[in-house]
């Protein structure tokens, strides 16, 4: 009986160690792999400039299509601006901006200062679109194939390792 | 009378059962869900700008119609089951679920070895 406890003691406090061990060393926050390779959903998102929607056939017009959450305000965003000025002149891909809870005047502002890379321009003013994408805040960028698969979700500014990976990906 | 005063009573709580049945309580959908850019803190908790948007996106679902099991399962397609507190039995967490039990059971199962031992000394 001794020997069994003996066993039973050590084998449940490695247990619990090694539970705590792995819980701990893995990066919960921030995850994106819930949405890569699923189908983007229905949307209806408000044109910048007119009462008009778009609709997910937006999507079928290019080969890939980046989806950008952005504003004025952020300052992030201005950071990943010029990335996203490089990634305009790429044929394969369209750029879809959405303006997150932002003020039109201030937006326009921004463009004009920093240029207009996107194809498309919406704008979410009370955030709801960015939750339907599974974005955590902004800026955020999606990566969408033809298909309407989600290829790839860079959370925060985009990078060069970022920028990178999406000229590899489109071409 | 007094037949009368306990058919209102089962009338009444009858009603009161059926009217929760179908009414979702927001809150508790808010605190079932996890803030992701908070510190332990949930939905209901924080202040966030990114609580305050799920909150948007919580109350548009009750309105079309959504139940409470149909919206986790929603948060949890858009950012993964991290998002809710209690999370789906699945074969992740399995473990999770059933190691309290068969803790339980090896326990109950010592404890009786013990006793018999014991009482055959």
């Amino acid at each position: 009986m001794q020997r069994i406890i003996k066993i039973i003691v050590p084998a449940i406090i490695l247990f619990i160690m090694g539970v705590f061990f792995i819980s701990l060393n893995k990066d919960v926050n921030y995850r994106t792999n819930s949405l890569i390779g699923k189908k983007i959903p229905n949307i209806s998102l408000e044109y910048f400039n007119e009462n008009k929607f778009y609709q997910k056939d937006i999507f079928k017009k290019s080969n890939y299509t980046l989806i950008n959450f952005w504003a004025s305000w952020c300052a992030p965003c201005r950071a990943e601006h010029p990335f996203l000025i490089k990634l305009s002149k790429e044929k394969n891909l369209k750029l879809l901006g959405i303006n997150f809870k932002d003020k039109k005047k201030q937006a326009k502002i921004f463009l004009d200062n920093f240029g207009n890379p996107y194809d498309f321009l919406a704008k979410d003013e009370q955030g709801k679109h960015s939750i339907i994408f599974g974005t955590y805040g902004i800026p955020e960028s999606i990566l969408v194939n033809k298909n309407l698969i989600i290829l790839k979700k860079f959370v925060g500014p985009l990078s060069t390792n970022d920028f990178n990976s999406i000229i590899e990906i489109i071409n | 009378m007094k037949f009368i005063l306990v058919l209102i009573t089962v009338l009444f709580n009858f009603s009161l059962l059926c009217g929760t049945e179908k009414t979702i309580d927001q809150n508790t959908i808010h605190k079932n869900l996890r803030c992701l850019v908070c510190q332990g803190q949930s939905i209901a908790d924080s202040n966030s700008d990114f609580a305050q948007t799920v909150k948007l996106v919580i109350k548009d679902l009750i309105k079309e119609g959504k139940t409470e099991e149909e919206i986790y399962s929603f948060m949890a397609d858009k950012y993964g089951e991290w998002i809710v507190f209690k999370p789906q039995l699945n074969q992740h967490n399995f473990l999770l679920w059933f190691l309290p039990y068969l803790a339980l059971i090896l326990g109950g199962v010592i404890i009786f070895l013990i006793i018999k031992r014991k009482r055959n000394l």
